[in-house]
């Protein structure tokens, strides 16, 4: 793989967004985003999960399912893990650190549905990359995600005050207000 | 009739993407063309069947503790097994739809129709409910993606119409994904309300 | 059903035991189709590269840590023309991998994509017929045209090779595949490891002729 980490990072944030350009991780991102506060938690448990997932992930793809030639059962394998690598950190997270687990306590269980945590954990196979380049890669990814969140929040806070048509009134608005936030991200197309 | 019933209300009053809005991420992702968006939603429909049947039928042996880690291993085996079978005898489509495949795994109808259906009712009543659900999720992407080829590409399950130099572009990239999808909700609300 | 830790570790135990085993079954089963359907795409790219063969010979170059293989084919035991398996990790979506035929004489016949995942409607039109890119090439010998360090690249770059409008990533990666073919067809075709000029600074590691398969 010849990609630099910068091109690695700053292609996963901004140039193939997760959510607005690979369309991963819809479901949170139009189901939590409806306050910046809330988003920015959502956003901070997903980069958490998501680079633990990444060296699991990464470490049963080379360690375990290759050498036993049973890649087959990846997607089967990862899942699982995902599972239970969320259940596992919210119980270390409720004893370490109450605080924390306060913050990102209830979007932990929504994660494993999240299919970004999945997809990114696949993708990175398919792309090669190394240990370090795949931690790299999932953390850039998950910022771009809570980028998009983030971002995706604050328009839809101010939309809660505007007169918006009937029909057009909760997701179909959002979609097109989502809609033009992609057509905005697309100007990064072409920076790596 | 009322098994008729199953069937009609995941095309329409419980149509998974346009009333229940599951599903996001291959509705987006895989309906750059009506054939591509035909055969993501085919594929989940497959999975949808066979799950629903195997996890109606050892619904009563399932401990309710690990319903939901035993249901995931059931829907991820099927996934597996399509994935599979795209790889063999519809390579085309297999490689157009990419990394969409495994992650019907966590495509929210399936574990969701296990939970809210599949797991209260009769096999076979499942099975129509993977059916009539799985319909609805086809033909929503099949519309989606008629639509966005027709405005972006003109051209409809790759059938040109010859005027591709002419249609704006954006409606096959991101942001036409999200528009259209908003804006045929739009129209259905409007429709399904009448 | 009530959960105990026994049957809740039975039943897993028990779902796994059985998904593992068909998925297993379908693995075995599936495996030869999956081949079969590879060697298919293959050959349909082989032959859509090449004219006439009766007999194609294989072999494997590392060019830039990646494997490039050329398949020689020959007709009556004459060589006609040789089809280059190339790749690049350069594209929009992900690697670019194409099937670049050239004549004995070094002209480029035609262009494949094996396998893509640029953006629909802008990259993509690297695989339609008469697109700007092979039109560029086809039916002209590379080293006539204007390269840049002894390699080919697009008008953007100060070579000539038009590129697909709007998708200069994809372009660029399809160009960056065909250079690789290029290096490959020759240190084929003439038995010998390519002049500096054609070789370019990036390549860090040498072709090397490895041993040559058969295949039909």
């Amino acid at each position: 793989m010849e990609l630099s980490y910068f091109a690695i990072i700053i292609g996963a944030i901004f140039v193939n967004n997760v959510v607005l350009a690979q369309f991963l991780g819809i479901c949170p991102f139009l189901g939590v985003s409806s306050k910046v506060e809330t988003s920015l938690g959502m956003g901070a448990a997903v980069t958490f999960v998501m680079a633990i997932a990444a060296v699991v992930a990464w470490l049963i793809q080379t360690y375990v399912l290759v050498p036993l030639d049973i890649v087959y059962m990846q997607t089967i394998v990862f899942i699982l893990v995902i599972a239970a690598l969320v259940q596992m950190v919210e119980i270390i997270l409720k004893k370490l650190s109450p605080s924390l687990y306060q913050a990102l306590g209830i979007f932990l269980p929504l994660i494993t549905t999240n299919c970004a945590v999945l997809g990114v954990a696949i993708l990175m196979i398919q792309k090669k990359f190394d240990l370090l380049q795949s931690v790299t890669y999932s953390v850039a990814t998950a910022v771009g995600f809570a980028l998009a969140l983030v971002l995706f929040a604050g328009i839809r806070e101010r939309l809660d005050f505007e007169d918006v048509p009937k029909a057009f009134k909760g997701i179909p608005i959002a979609l097109i207000t989502a809609g033009i936030l992609a057509m905005a991200f697309m100007g990064f197309s072409g920076l790596v | 009739m009322n098994k008729l019933n199953i069937i009609l209300s995941g095309i329409v009053k419980n149509n998974p993407t346009f009333v229940l809005v599951l599903g996001m991420c291959p509705t987006l992702g895989t309906t750059t063309s009506a054939e591509n968006g035909m055969g993501m939603g085919l594929a989940t429909m497959a999975v949808l069947i066979m799950s629903n049947l195997v996890i109606s039928l050892v619904k009563n042996i399932i401990p309710d503790k690990v319903r939901i880690p035993a249901f995931i291993v059931i829907i991820a085996s099927f996934v597996t097994i399509i994935q599979m079978l795209m790889q063999a005898f519809v390579p085309a489509l297999y490689a157009s739809l990419g990394v969409f495949i495994p992650l019907i795994v966590v495509n929210c109808i399936i574990l969701g129709r296990a939970e809210a259906f599949a797991s209260k009712n009769s096999a076979f009543d499942s099975v129509l409910d993977g059916v009539g659900i799985g319909l609805g999720f086809t033909l929503s992407l099949t519309v989606i993606g008629a639509v966005r080829e027709i405005l972006g590409s003109g051209s409809i399950f790759g059938w040109s119409f010859g005027i591709s130099d002419f249609t704006p572009l954006i409606f096959v990239l991101a942001p036409g994904a999200f528009l259209v999808l908003g804006y045929l909700m739009v129209l259905f609300n409007k429709l399904a309300k009448r | 059903m009530k959960s105990t830790l026994l049957n809740m570790t039975a039943v897993l135990l028990g779902i796994t035991l059985v998904a593992s085993a068909g998925v297993g079954v379908v693995n075995m089963i599936t495996l030869e189709p999956i081949a079969q359907a590879e060697q298919a795409a293959k050959t349909a790219a082989l032959n859509e590269v090449l004219p006439a063969f009766d007999e194609t010979v294989s072999d494997e170059l590392l060019i830039d840590g990646m494997t490039i293989t050329v398949h020689t084919a020959s007709q009556d035991g004459i060589t006609v023309g040789y089809a280059v398996e190339t790749l690049s990790e350069q594209g929009f979506g992900g690697p670019v991998s194409l099937m670049v035929g050239f004549t004995p004489a070094g002209e480029v016949i035609n262009v494949n994509v094996l396998r893509q995942t640029e953006t629909p409607g802008l990259g993509t039109k690297m695989a339609d017929e008469g697109n700007p890119l092979i039109n560029s090439i086809k039916g002209q010998q590379l080293e006539q045209k204007k390269l840049v360090g002894g390699k080919l690249a697009v008008t953007k770059d100060g070579g000539d090779v038009d590129a697909l409008t709007a998708a200069t990533i994809s372009s660029r990666a399809y160009v960056d595949a065909i250079n690789r073919a290029w290096m490959a067809f020759q240190s084929v075709s003439t038995g010998e490891v390519p002049a500096d000029a054609a070789s370019g600074a990036t390549r860090t590691s040498e072709p090397e002729a490895q041993e040559g398969g058969q295949n039909e």
